[in-house]
């Protein structure tokens, strides 16, 4: 393997008592689509919060392209090409759809102290539109984004992290709350336009026919560690994963 | 020397008297999650009601601690009534709504507060001083002192401890401590949120009145004094952490001596120190000395 | 695609000038409206003009989130520039006066902003409120130099170097008032179409967010809080021109209560608003002072009460309800 775009060093965390991040090392490399599971509180999104900048671990190091990224802020590892999506979206609420894209947009080509441009130029809107269509999102172009029902947000919160074009890309269960028939083709536009840009992404997932589907690479988490790593038939396959992550009994 | 004696003794005093309206400005803020901008309009009307009694009822000639019975009825009427009328009325409607609409809604409500205390008591002052004057002073290194500011003191002792007491030692104290660190799980571990609400909305606003009766004989009670004191309250409770029992007692000292000190030392300039004071502590504790930060869950 | 964004589109790049057509059209109708009214009419709307630049220094603030208790600090900073520029450096020219005055509140707010700006919600009103006190205190203490609470004097300035003749000085100062104004509304209304206005209503909804799309908050806000400071100086210049006089009051907390209570009123949804707000406000206040002022506290309270409960984005939403029907 070459070396890794992103790699976690011993990295911890508790609150209190529980550890959340328990001395995990683990590197990813350019291009790589990683599933991430594991029962709810085993730490799979504090791993995603501590990477970005959010939490900041008790110890460790999280190194990318070989910078420490230990200390920073959410928006350096943003400036850096470290995007993510949210378990429960992240939006502006009180403005429309169009609206919170033109935003991700504007911020992205480094107008977020322009104060005599508008927001609403036309190439800007074109911009912002071509976004939302590609997530089957210009329905509801006008709409409040309070007003949204909630799987719809969830898409939306997706596109938003996808307007920054990252090279690196954490979704945080990117099809919960999502319906059946949307969850692949939301995957799907996901896939297609990370495969031509050679984004590295690590997706947090409970439902596992996605992850079958679309996963390259598997981790499987519990408490805090990271207890099966490798091709994703094979963790799948695994004894302990099937026994904390799945729920299967295996009768023997 | 002297002068430090002096701040020293002015200093406490400042902060017993600033202790009791800011314990309930915060012990408020702590259960309801709303700063009560009318808080100094409480104060104002148990002044005015503790100095009406007392011009009205106490003579010379009568025994002193019946005057203070009296401010301390008129306070203990305005916390009882005022209270629960507030707080079910009016701000029982902005539950959850955002923070600073409370806040503007508590604005609103000093507005209405004031022009009501005018129109009840007028725009003459009430001095209410014969308490204060009656009880003499006592000279400590040269210097007198009147012993009434002594009441001040030992009333902020008493409210601290009893404050203490029920939130250490009673089931309902208990409750509070729950619902100022969740509400929602106090919700569902069956405590009766609302009710805790109007109880400590009213042993706050209670505190504020008894602030206010106890202070009137010491001035003359006119319209304004409401703002004086909520101005105060707030740099007591920023710089002890919004919500916090110990930040206000922390607070009021630091908040008492700073003013003591710059009514020795730079005459006229109390408010600047003050809020000078609360500017170093906000630049290295930015939450106040109790206060918490809570990081959003994402 | 939706017919809304159609039409977005089709007027977006035509957005500018529209906005300046708008304002011009604005201040030739109330330079024509000026010739009209009587002239404590026309003294009235000069004032309340001058100050619902305060106002939107406020609703600009609001509309990122931030209830400043305090922006009299700016609005004192305003006026006593103006008061302190003709004694102390002898200008006598309006316009730099409030050039002065600009430029004075601006970098007091680039100084307290670092602090400031680090607080939100009720830490940020009671913080800003703190700082205007404090304004207030100094200016009442030190009266050797800065008058106490009588306040300063503000002699008649010249207007482009001409010097006005008492007679038609509130004429001119309306004038002024009104040149001054449309070029600040313009500002403002440009800056809420801008990214950076946008990027201020997110902070209002979600900071994570912003910061996790790579933008700044603390800059978002700190230009915010800068801009709302330079827009309340040329206010408090103006008035302080116009009236003639400045006092401590400026800065006190309640004149920062009666911004807030105008911008409530008026609604932050678009430049306008606040503006009109302002007008409604002083000019109920114009009567209810002289007939009930007893009780004009308590009227405002109420009032306050009702568009909190009842009309939460103020007398602007009438606005919208009757430009939809109207629409359609
Ligand atoms: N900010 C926080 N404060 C306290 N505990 C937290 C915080 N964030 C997460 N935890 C705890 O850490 C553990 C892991 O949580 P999380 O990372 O959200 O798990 P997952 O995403 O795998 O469901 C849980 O026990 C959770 O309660
Ligand atoms: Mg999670």
């Amino acid at each position: 393997m070459s070396a890794p775009i992103l790699e976690a060093v011993d990295l911890s965390k508790r609150f209190g008592a529980v550890v959340a991040c328990d001395a995990i090392s683990v590197g990813f490399a350019a291009g790589e689509l990683v599933g991430m599971v594991g029962p709810n509180g085993a730490g799979k999104t504090t791993f995603v919060n501590v990477i970005t900048g959010y939490v900041t671990p008790d110890s460790g190091h999280i190194r990318y392209r070989g910078e420490e990224l230990v200390g920073l802020t959410p928006r350096s590892a943003v400036e850096r090409g470290i995007a993510r999506s949210f378990q429960h979206p992240q939006l502006y609420d009180n403005l429309s759809v169009l609206e919170n894209a033109l935003i991700a947009l504007s911020i992205k080509r480094g107008e977020q102290r322009s104060m005599w441009a508008q927001l609403k130029r036309r190439a800007a809107l074109d911009e912002a539109v071509a976004l939302l269509e590609r997530f089957a999102l210009t329905e509801a172009l006008e709409t409040e984004v309070a007003q949204l029902p909630e799987g719809r947000r969830k898409v939306l919160d997706i596109a938003l992290s996808f307007a920054l074009e990252p090279a690196v890309l954490l979704l945080d269960e990117p099809t919960s709350g999502v319906s059946a028939q949307e969850k692949f083709a939301l995957m799907d536009t996901v896939i297609d336009v990370l495969a031509k840009t050679e984004t590295t992404v690590l997706f947090i997932e409970h439902d596992m026919e996605v992850v079958e589907k679309y996963a390259q690479r598997l981790l499987a988490f519990v408490d805090g560690q990271i207890i099966a790593d490798g091709r994703s038939a094979d963790v799948l396959a695994d004894q302990r994963v099937r026994e904390l992550v799945l729920g299967v009994v295996d009768a023997s | 020397m002297q002068t430090t004696s002096a701040i020293l003794i002015d200093g406490l005093v400042y902060a017993s008297w600033i202790f009791l309206v800011s314990v309930g400005l915060t012990l408020i803020f702590g259960v309801l999650r709303i700063l009560n901008l009318a808080h100094g309009s409480l104060y104002a009307i148990g002044a005015y009601m503790g100095a009406w009694l007392v011009v009205r009822f106490f003579q010379p000639g009568m025994p002193l601690w019946l005057s203070i019975v009296l401010l301390l009825f008129g306070a203990l009427l305005v916390g009882a009534v005022m209270g629960p009328l507030v707080e079910r009325l009016l701000l029982r409607r902005t539950y959850g709504r955002d923070e600073v609409l409370q806040l503007l809604v508590t604005y609103a409500l000093f507005l209405i507060l004031g022009d009501l205390t005018k129109l009840i008591w007028g725009v003459n002052p009430y001095y209410a001083y014969l308490p204060y004057s009656l009880m003499g002073n006592v000279t400590i290194g040269k210097i007198p002192y009147p012993r009434y500011d002594g009441v001040l003191i030992v009333a902020a002792i008493v409210v601290g401890l009893g404050l203490w007491a029920i939130v250490n030692r009673t089931r309902f104290g208990k409750f509070m401590v729950a619902v100022i660190r969740d509400r929602e799980i106090s919700t569902t571990l069956g405590i009766n949120v609302p009710l805790v609400c109007t109880a400590a909305f009213t042993i706050g606003t209670t505190l504020a009145a008894i602030g206010g009766a106890l202070t009137a004989p010491t001035i003359s009670v006119v319209p304004g004094i409401d703002v004086t004191v909520i101005v105060l309250s707030f740099a007591v409770v920023v710089i002890g952490g919004l919500g916090s029992l110990e930040g206000a007692a922390l607070g009021s000292i630091i908040v008492g001596l700073a003013r003591a000190s710059a009514v020795h030392l730079f005459p006229d300039l109390d408010l600047v120190a003050i809020y000078l004071v609360m500017a170093v502590v906000l630049i290295f504790k930015p939450q106040g000395l109790f206060g918490r930060v809570e990081a959003k869950r994402i | 695609m939706a017919t809304l964004v159609r039409t977005d589109r089709a007027r977006a790049d035509v957005g500018q000038l529209r906005r300046l057509g708008g304002v011009a059209l604005l201040v030739a109708i109330l330079a024509v409206v000026g010739l009209v009214l009587a002239s404590w009419m026309q003294f009235l709307l000069t004032v309340s003009l001058a100050e619902s630049l305060a106002v939107l220094g406020v609703a600009l603030l609001m509309r990122a989130g931030l209830v400043s208790f305090g922006q009299g600090l700016f609005y004192a900073a305003g006026g006593y520039a103006v008061a302190y520029g003709m004694r102390l450096l002898g200008l006598h020219e309006a316009l730099l006066l409030l050039a002065l005055g600009i430029v004075v509140s601006a970098l007091v707010a680039a100084a307290v902003g670092p602090l400031i700006c680090r607080y939100r919600q009720i830490f940020f009103a009671m913080i800003s409120l703190a700082f205007s006190m404090v304004l207030y205190s100094v200016l009442l203490k030190f009266n050797g130099i800065t008058g106490g609470s009588d306040g300063m004097q503000v002699p008649a300035a010249t207007i482009l170097g001409l010097h006005v003749a008492d007679r038609v000085l509130p004429a001119a100062y309306y004038d002024l008032t009104i040149v001054c104004f449309g070029i600040a509304l313009y500002a403002v209304s440009a800056y809420m179409a801008s990214p950076l206005g946008y990027l201020a209503r997110a902070v209002r909804d979600n900071e994570i967010r912003l910061e996790y799309l790579g933008a700044s908050v603390q800059s978002v806000t700190y230009r915010t809080y800068v801009l709302a400071a330079a827009l309340t100086g040329l206010g408090g210049g103006l008035t302080a021109l116009a009236v003639g006089h400045v006092s401590p009051t400026l800065a006190y907390w309640t004149t920062s209560g009666e911004f807030i209570f105008a911008a409530l009123l008026g609604g932050t949804s678009s430049a306008l608003a606040p503006v009109v707000g302002t007008v409604v406000f002083e000019s109920i206040n114009s009567y209810a002072s002289a007939y009930f002022p007893n009780i004009w506290e308590m009227v405002l309270g109420i009032v306050m009460l009702a568009i909190i409960l009842l009309l939460p984005r103020g007398l602007w939403t009438l606005y919208e309800i009757a430009a939809r029907r109207w629409s359609r």
